[in-house]
């Protein structure tokens, strides 16, 4: 007889285990617009499942908020029974003795609270409330809508200009959007359900690295309307807007306060990530629309600044898109020091090809952002001696993309994680030497989710350097249009949905001076609402389109298959310089990749609602 | 074009042909239920299923295209077993009380449940019952609708109204009126009947008006009244499977008479006076042009211009203020023919009989009693023509044809045309050119009307002046004319627009036909009778120059006014 022995899974568990990973991948690609009252039902028979039946609570209970939910979903409750449910949840959580019932309920009253108005809808007309604009979750999840299905069969046939020309229809940063997007598109791709999304991004680089975007003409423009819109700032929001208003017949007129085009694509995101000469690419195609450029112009009451006023006189309509381009600071001891610089001052005379002298140095990094990360990685590619990122929370919690932060510590950056920045310390002639930080040991969870740092309690750590970069944020410089009347709200420009200023009709704005710092497709999106209801406020109707027939679906099996990921050089080569280190698809790696596509533009709801639009 | 294999025949199809097409041309059909050709072909159902070799899924033929060289089996084990499941699932949730079901013998799943040997059904029954409003003159029935989207996407691309719409999602989703209403006699429902017509069960159907008929047949103090719209004469014997030649005029006549109907009149007698009257309105306006808006529309479709006072109500002084033919009917018969008999209009009971769903709406209107009550008081679609004969068992075959009772019985060949898309143009524009020109027009003058372009543009010399016409048919086309005249594109003198497409003879109280559009066949039956009448402009019928002579005096006289005009203000009650 033995006493013991060793427990191995049998064939259920085994299976049970793979079916879990099965839904995991389910809910990462839950398309947009659900029910969540049903969703939350969903939950709550789960959560049900996983009841050990001891208890009361967890055990009836939480089949009872079944019932009830139930109840809601087939019409037949009234508000009494949005009471019972909140009471019996509330109950349940405080007596269940495990986390299954009381953290099953707390979701059921986290719902309750976070949408009160779906349940009330569902009570009050028997129907739900949820709303399906675009079933076609890429598209959906893009936030300039760009046709996603219908370029990545344009690439997997090898049509890599037509390519190109649809996404033109929505977003003219092809290649921007090809090397450097933060693709939300990905997020719900509903081949998660399979395998792993598609590599959109990847595919749309295959466009336009086979198809530069100075090479493929822009569509024809509308017959002249000889209005003029003024565009302050030319970043990718306000080149956005140049470029649809131009192809709409209007003038556009664009002032930018740099002696170059880009906005932050060249003065905020480094050159190995996206090379100066594809950026060109881009707005090359933008100008040949027409865009009349005004370079080093600055609006603003100063001397030999452009008044806001008179370009709203002078001008038709007014789009405001200076970006967030304002440093902001930590507010520690010695700020002021020599050697203490802000991460939009670096990137910005990195931009400008005036390269700081790094060589050597000892640099620490603050931030967690992926701004953070093109500070390090551009330090290591000056040459540092030594890169530190120093960040009060842990890895875990940075905002910057996985991928970047992988990528800077392959090239030999530091990670200190929960060092919260306390003072600078300086030598006689006032240059840093050295940052002082106080550990923090990572603390409770805040109502995003986040988890807190809090002080550690041991004694301040001193991290000698000679350069310190603050890479936490960035803010808008407002002054000169709060001067002349624009309304801001919490520290940016405060525009409508439409990109309209509520009271100052024929002025519109957008990209991060509205949204604060944020990513290049919502800022191009931006451009696009804002040319659409600039060309309405004019009194016009132009319809943006493209005349490339997309390619039909393929009978092609829809088996398992890995998804294509980027190749980089490898990190001892790619971090001695600037230049890209992203390697494009092959033409082998592109068919495949796209051939993996579920065709959701043809399967699925859009083939009756929210489908493909063809203008805008 | 493309070479494949279906079933073992080597098939030939134009590039970018489905399989279903493919298979159809040569004679393969596959079953079928949510696929509505050019409308609706979002393979929902999966009914269509079919196995490409090499291919472990199936996929559906009405939205596959075909490639070179796959063969196709259409029904393999594997697809018919998949099919018979499919079809299984969707009669779980379909009210399956065939018997009692309106469209009981032509309905598309029954037929395909019972070709496919489905007499067991494995599932329990989940059926969704959401409330009605039964006396609204469409009904909804959710237990048994199939959710194939056919209503949603009729109503939407076709007619361009959408008032169906998906509610709810995941497992509960459904069709209902589109959230943005209230309930559906709020909303901009027109009441064309074609998401009916397009129903492949019995989902959707007008308000059963045929007990209304029992019960004052059966009153000896009533006297029945009826009239029957032109394009019933077209469709009347198709619900009944009669074979064409015994579906002519003077059969629907004797069996009306033969169900004991007092007097059977034709709507055309009235479609004769609508064209006196919109004819001098239009003379009338374009004498005075700078007085009125333009251009003028037609106003005998009541679905048009219940959809102008919900969609464009700025053009609702566009109309023209004469009734529709159905109206004009019912207050001459509780007015002259009432007098003529020597009977108390209270005393009539008027019935038309009509291919039109909307009429039961329009019939019920304040505005539409001018002869101090209802003019028209019970409306029945063709289809409850036909039910109605079925339900008094009459044999067609053994009838003798009659003709229509007199004096509101004769009619011309231009009052016939009206059933059909373009038909009241021609009509007026035969009437105005004698007017103004003092002689009858060549036959033919005005064809260019006729067809089925969405949009006839035809510019007629009427006296010293060019008259610019435009037809459409179908709300969704008439709708882009609305917003194209809104905005200044195009302009004209008379537009004329049926809401249902094709006319009348499309019209959403016809009978049903599933996957097959017969407007346009039927209307060339308007056509015929058109050619065959020996009277072919209004102004010639006597009988409607008796009625000016002794009782009307004159078009837009001030009893025409009273009786035979509206100013269409939009009406909230429905019933």
């Amino acid at each position: 007889m033995s006493r013991l022995k060793i427990e191995t899974p049998d064939q259920a568990q085994l299976t049970v285990e793979r079916l879990y990973k099965d839904l995991e991948r389910h809910i990462i690609a839950s398309p947009p617009g659900l029910c969540p009252v049903d969703l939350q039902l969903s939950f709550l028979k789960v959560c049900h499942a996983q009841t050990c039946g001891k208890c009361t609570p967890c055990r009836v209970g939480l089949g009872q908020l079944q019932k009830l939910l139930e109840s809601i979903l087939d019409g037949k409750a009234s508000m009494k029974t949005l009471e019972l449910i909140e009471s019996t949840a509330k109950n349940i959580m405080d007596s269940a003795d495990c986390a299954i019932g009381y953290e099953a309920a707390h979701m059921v009253l986290a719902g309750m609270e976070g949408f009160k108005d779906d349940y009330i809808h569902h009570i009050k007309t028997s129907k739900c409330n949820s709303r399906i604009h675009n079933s076609i979750p890429c598209v959906a999840l893009c936030p300039a809508q760009v046709d996603i299905p219908g370029y990545i069969a344009l690439v997997g046939e090898g049509r890599y200009a037509d390519a190109v020309k649809l996404i033109r229809k929505d977003n003219p940063f092809p290649t921007a959007c090809a090397l450097i997007c933060e693709h939300p598109c990905e997020a719900r791709c509903r081949r998660n359900m399979i395998d792993a999304a598609i590599n959109i991004r990847g595919l749309k680089r295959m466009a336009v690295d086979n198809a530069p975007a100075n090479t493929v003409p822009v569509p024809e423009k509308a017959e002249a309307t000889g209005k003029r819109i003024a565009i302050i700032g030319g970043g990718p929001s306000g080149l956005s807007a140049a470029y649809y208003l131009e192809l709409m017949g209007h003038h556009a007129v664009v002032f930018e306060s740099k002696s170059r085009l880009g906005g932050m694509l060249r003065y905020g995101i480094p050159s190995y990530r996206f090379p100066r000469e594809r950026l060109d690419q881009d707005i090359e195609a933008i100008l040949s629309t027409g865009v009349e450029v005004h370079l080093n112009s600055k609006i603003g009451n100063g001397e030999g600044e452009i008044p806001f006023d008179k370009l709203r006189e002078e001008y038709d309509a007014v789009y405001i898109a200076i970006g967030a381009h304002e440093d902001k600071k930590v507010g520690i001891e010695g700020e002021d020091s020599k050697g203490v610089i802000s991460a939009v001052e670096m990137l910005r005379s990195i931009g400008e090809d005036q390269m700081p002298d790094f060589k050597d140095k000892n640099v620490v990094v603050i931030g967690g952002g992926n701004v953070a990360m093109d500070c390090t990685r551009s330090s290591i590619r000056l040459g540092a001696k030594k890169v530190t990122i120093a960040y009060r929370r842990r890895q875990d919690d940075m905002t910057a993309l996985p991928e970047e932060i992988e990528g800077a510590i392959a090239e030999g950056a530091e990670l200190y994680e929960l060092k919260a920045p306390h003072k600078i310390e300086a030598d006689e002639n006032g240059s840093v030497t050295a940052l002082w930080a106080e550990p923090q040991i990572i603390g409770p969870i805040d109502a995003w989710g986040r988890a807190r740092p809090i002080r550690a309690d041991l004694p301040l750590e001193r991290i000698p350097c000679d350069v310190i970069v603050v890479a936490i944020g960035q803010g808008v410089e407002l002054r000169p249009f709060e001067e002349a009347g624009v309304k801001v709200k919490r520290g940016s420009i405060a525009a409508l949905e439409t990109g309209e200023l509520a009271d100052s009709s024929g002025v519109f704005a957008g990209g991060d001076c509205v949204t604060g710092p944020a990513t290049v497709i919502r800022a191009i999106a931006a451009g696009k609402v804002a040319a659409a209801n600039i060309d309405d406020y004019l009194g016009f109707d132009h319809v943006i389109s493209c005349d490339v027939e997309i390619p039909p679906v393929e009978l092609a099996d829809k088996e398992p298959c890995g998804r294509i990921q980027m190749k980089e050089k490898e990190a001892g080569e790619r971090k001695t310089n600037f230049e890209e280190f992203e390697c494009g698809m092959t033409v082998q790696e592109a068919c495949q990749e796209a051939g993996r596509c579920l065709r959701c533009d043809k399967f699925g709801l859009s083939s009756l609602k929210g489908g493909r639009t063809f203008t805008w | 074009m493309v070479n494949l294999t279906i079933d073992g025949k080597k098939v030939t199809a134009p590039k970018g042909a489905t399989i279903m097409q493919a298979a159809d041309a040569v004679g393969i059909r596959i079953p079928r239920l949510c696929y509505l050709e050019g409308i609706n072909e979002i393979s929902a159902c999966k009914v269509c299923v079919v196995e490409v070799q090499g291919k472990p899924k199936l996929v559906t033929a009405c939205s596959t295209p075909v490639q070179e060289g796959i063969v196709v089996y259409t029904n393999s084990p594997k697809v018919r077993a998949v099919r018979r499941t499919n079809v299984e699932l969707i009669l779980s949730q379909h009210d399956c009380l065939c018997a009692t079901c309106i469209r009981s013998g032509n309905c598309s799943l029954q037929t395909l449940a019972n070709d496919l040997g489905i007499f067991e059904l494995p599932y329990e029954k989940d059926i969704v019952d959401i409330p009605w409003d039964k006396d609204f003159p469409l009904i909804r029935d959710s237990k048994k609708c199939i959710k194939c989207m056919r209503c949603i996407q009729i109503c939407d691309k076709v007619q361009g109204l959408n008032i169906w719409d998906l509610v709810n999602t995941g497992g509960r989703t459904t069709v209902d009126v589109a959230q943005k209403f209230p309930n559906i006699a709020q909303s901009d429902c027109s009441l064309c009947g074609q998401c009916i017509t397009h129903c492949p069960v019995g989902a959707l159907k007008e308000r059963n008006d045929v007990p209304k008929i029992f019960e004052v047949l059966a009153n000896p103090d009533k006297v029945t009244v009826v009239q029957v719209a032109p394009a019933v004469r077209t469709a009347w014997g198709e619900a009944l499977g009669l074979p064409k030649e015994q579906f002519t005029e003077g059969m629907m006549v004797a069996a009306l008479k033969q169900i004991g109907f007092d007097y059977v009149f034709d709507t055309s007698f009235a479609a004769d006076v609508t064209i006196m009257e919109e004819g001098s309105e239009l003379l009338e306006r374009l004498a005075e042009a700078d007085k009125h808006p333009w251009p003028m529309f037609t106003s005998c479709c009541p679905g048009w211009v219940s959809y102008v006072s919900k969609k464009y109500p700025a053009f609702l002084p566009n109309l023209s203020s004469t009734k529709s033919p159905q109206q004009i009917f019912g207050a001459l018969t509780k007015t002259y023919f009432a007098q003529q008999k020597g009977i108390d209009a209270k005393d009539i009971c008027s019935i038309s009989i009509m291919p039109c769903v909307s009429k039961k709406r329009e019939a019920a209107l304040f505005s539409m009693r001018s002869s101090g009550v209802p003019d028209v008081d019970i409306v029945l679609t063709t289809r409850e023509l036909a039910r109605l004969i079925k339900a008094e068992h009459i044999n067609i075959a053994t009838l003798e044809s009659m003709e229509f009772d007199s004096p509101l019985g004769s009619s011309t060949g231009a009052a016939v045309i009206f059933g059909a898309t373009g038909g009241v143009m021609e009509a007026a524009l035969r009437t105005a050119y004698a007017v103004v020109e003092g002689k009858e027009a060549p036959l033919n003058a005005f064809v260019d009307v006729r067809g089925d372009a969405e949009r006839r543009e035809a510019n007629f010399q009427l006296g010293d002046r060019v008259v610019r016409t435009c037809t459409v048919s179908g709300l969704g086309n008439a709708g882009r004319l609305m917003d194209d005249i809104k905005a200044g594109k195009v302009a004209y003198d008379f537009v004329e627009v049926m809401a249902c497409p094709g006319g009348c003879v499309g019209g959403g109280g016809q009978p049903i036909h599933d996957g097959q559009e017969l407007a346009c066949s039927r209307g060339a039956k308007l056509y015929d009778l058109d050619e065959k009448r020996t009277l072919r402009q209004s102004h010639n019928n006597p009988d409607v120059q008796e009625v000016y002579t002794n009782f009307l005096e004159n078009p837009l006289s001030h009893l025409a006014e009273e009786l035979l005009h509206s100013n269409h203000v939009k009406e909230k009650n429905y019933k």
